[in-house]
């Protein structure tokens, strides 16, 4: 088996799977090639749309065929996918609560080459506040394939963010990787630190345990796929466990994942935090995509080193 | 060419949308007056003769679209649901106030009727794309009519929609646009908007939007046309049917003083008479 899937690449398999439902409706906005939404081009195009480049168009027109009954999945990078059309999310999909289903590829800083325009570091936190809106980030093509399926049987507005590059695998088989919305996956159990992470940092974290774990430190690992409804009662549960916490993510440390473990420990179980991601900044362009994260400690070491540091805090 | 009888009938329908418009003004409560009075002949047409709807199966799988784009107009749909019987007349006397199911602007998980919500301008055109494509997609022949206003078209997302529903060949949608040539603060910058839609591929016809006869056959005519979208570019006045509301701006959003109230409803009873 092969230690490394592109995200997208999992991504169109699996859209072109739930397409045997005739209810799903795909649009993309001259991005296809790049979001791998021509697999479902090619099987389905009856149901496949070019809007063009009109993302904020695309948006209407998925909530107009959602109220028809249909299931639209609309795709571009995840830096348009959200900020670009917010209002268009918030009124025509989020309020009326259209079954629409919003997908942002290349997220985070995984289109390294070009640099802040094309880097998304606030999509999550600016899904995350719309009522009704459901936000998913899974964390290698595995859980991709799993996410799909189940936003598409769950009604109502879902944003899926997905990376553009090979991330490695951190669950082994479908069948070991349980999804469900909302549920935190326990990747592996620890009693001294919790690291919770979603996105491509989760094989990060995974690293990172293992480390420290020479040095005598048991990390448990939470996957955190689902940041909106975010699992509290895993955060709890993991914060009466191991009383401290490492966050880790591909995005502002503000508003997403961090800014929602913070907010729950805050208010139910005030509990040492240390938050890794981009800190309040915007990306930049880079030849690598690992360069980009190490520039923006985003990094098996960051983790560590976070891990160990809210153990003194304690 | 319809009979005198549907088009006075439906003179009185826009009349009584007028009316009702006003009535829910009554004690000072605050409307977008000009802009639901302006479209309240295009309304009447479409609700009372055009759509294929059924008041008592508003979630008819079958049934026409409609759309408000220009949502804040929507005190004149309102009118018109609750004398179709979407809704009990008692809920236009509790517009807008907590707990209605009748907002500020349309909102289709609380009113029955309402197949959209909008509000937030330029969107509603899209979205109404978005149904006549559904109905494509799935070999149904319902219709999608959608009301656009002139100054909401300065809206780069119309222009959006436009694209796509011309390369869609979506010919199963009737775009209406009221052009009042009036926003809230002035008049409208948008230009000329009928060689622009032809420019965009949509077949386009320039009416009035205060004669039945004309947006009656505008709409007829729409049904025949194959392969693109249509846009009725309506020429209508904003405040239509009261003397001192009509082109002025400071009646876009207002209250009226009850002397206004009063001088208002009598305005509409004698346009009732000629």
């Amino acid at each position: 088996m092969q230690s490394m899937e592109d995200m997208r690449d999992a991504y169109g398999e699996a859209l072109a799977q739930i397409g045997e439902d005739p209810r799903v409706v795909v649009l993309d906005a001259d991005l296809s090639h790049s979001n791998k939404t021509d697999i479902f081009r090619k099987k389905y195009p009856d149901r496949f749309f070019d809007v063009g480049i009109a993302e904020a168009n695309m948006v209407g027109v998925a909530a107009g065929l959602s109220l028809t009954g249909l299931i639209p999945f609309i795709n571009t990078f995840s830096v348009f996918a959200v900020g670009r059309v917010y209002d268009q999310i918030r009124i025509s999909v989020c309020y009326q609560k259209a079954n629409v289903k919003i997908v942002g590829t290349s997220a985070g800083l995984s289109d390294a080459h070009d640099g802040a325009t094309h880097q998304s570091v606030d999509d999550v936190a600016l899904a995350r506040v719309l009522p009704n809106m459901t936000v998913v980030a899974p964390c290698d093509g595995i859980e991709v394939r799993k996410a799909v399926r189940a936003i598409y049987e769950h009604f109502g507005p879902v944003y899926l963010r997905i990376d553009r590059m090979p991330v490695p695998f951190v669950w082994e088989s479908t069948e070991n990787c349980q999804f469900k919305i909302g549920k935190a996956n326990v990747v592996k159990e620890g009693s001294d630190v919790t690291i919770i992470a979603s996105g491509c940092t989760v094989h990060l974290a995974v690293k990172a345990a293992d480390l420290i774990s020479k040095a005598g430190v048991k990390a448990e690992i939470l996957d955190m796929h689902t940041i909106k409804p975010i699992d509290e009662e895993a955060i709890i549960r993991a914060a009466k466990k191991t009383g401290a916490f490492v966050t880790v993510e591909e995005h502002s440390v503000i508003g997403a994942l961090g800014g929602a473990v913070a907010e729950v420990l805050g208010e139910k179980y005030p509990t040492p935090l240390e938050r890794i991601g981009i800190k309040d900044m915007f990306g930049e362009s880079a030849l690598d995509w690992d360069e980009l994260l190490k520039a923006y400690d985003i990094t098996v070491e960051a983790i560590v080193d976070a891990a160990k540091g809210v153990l003194h805090r304690k | 060419m319809h009979s005198q009888t549907t088009i006075r009938s439906l003179e009185e329908k826009a009349l009584a949308i007028r009316k009702g418009i006003i009535e829910i003004m009554a004690n000072g409560k605050r409307g977008h007056l000009g802009g639901s009075l302006s479209i309240a002949d295009i309304i009447a047409a479409l609700y009372f003769h055009q759509m294929r709807i059924d008041p008592k199966n508003p979630n008819w799988e079958d049934r026409d679209r409609f759309v408000l784009s220009k949502g804040h107009s929507v005190l004149a749909q309102y009118v018109t649901l609750a004398e179709l019987g979407f809704f009990p007349r008692e809920e236009l006397k509790k517009v807008k106030k907590i707990g209605s199911i009748l907002q500020g602007h349309p909102d289709r998980l609380k009113t029955p009727g309402i197949e959209a919500s909008t509000g937030s301008l330029g969107q509603g055109l899209s979205v109404a794309c978005g149904m006549a494509l559904g109905a494509k997609i799935q070999g149904k022949d319902f219709r999608t009519y959608v009301i656009v206003g002139d100054g909401e078209s300065t809206e780069g997302m119309i222009w959006e929609a436009a694209i796509f529903a011309a390369h869609y060949k979506l010919d199963n949608l009737t775009g209406i646009t009221d052009q009042n040539r009036l926003m809230a603060s002035g008049s409208t910058i948008v230009g000329s908007l009928v060689p622009k839609w032809r420019a965009f591929g949509w077949e386009t016809r320039e009416i009035d939007g205060h004669n039945m006869s004309e947006i009656l056959d505008a709409l007829d005519w729409a049904l025949t046309i194959k392969n693109r979208p249509v846009m009725l570019v309506c020429n209508t006045i904003k405040g239509r049917g009261i003397s001192f509301v009509e082109n002025n701006v400071d009646f876009h959003h207002c209250a009226l003083t009850n002397e206004q109230y009063e001088k208002a409803l009598k305005e509409l009873e004698k346009g009732g008479k000629k």
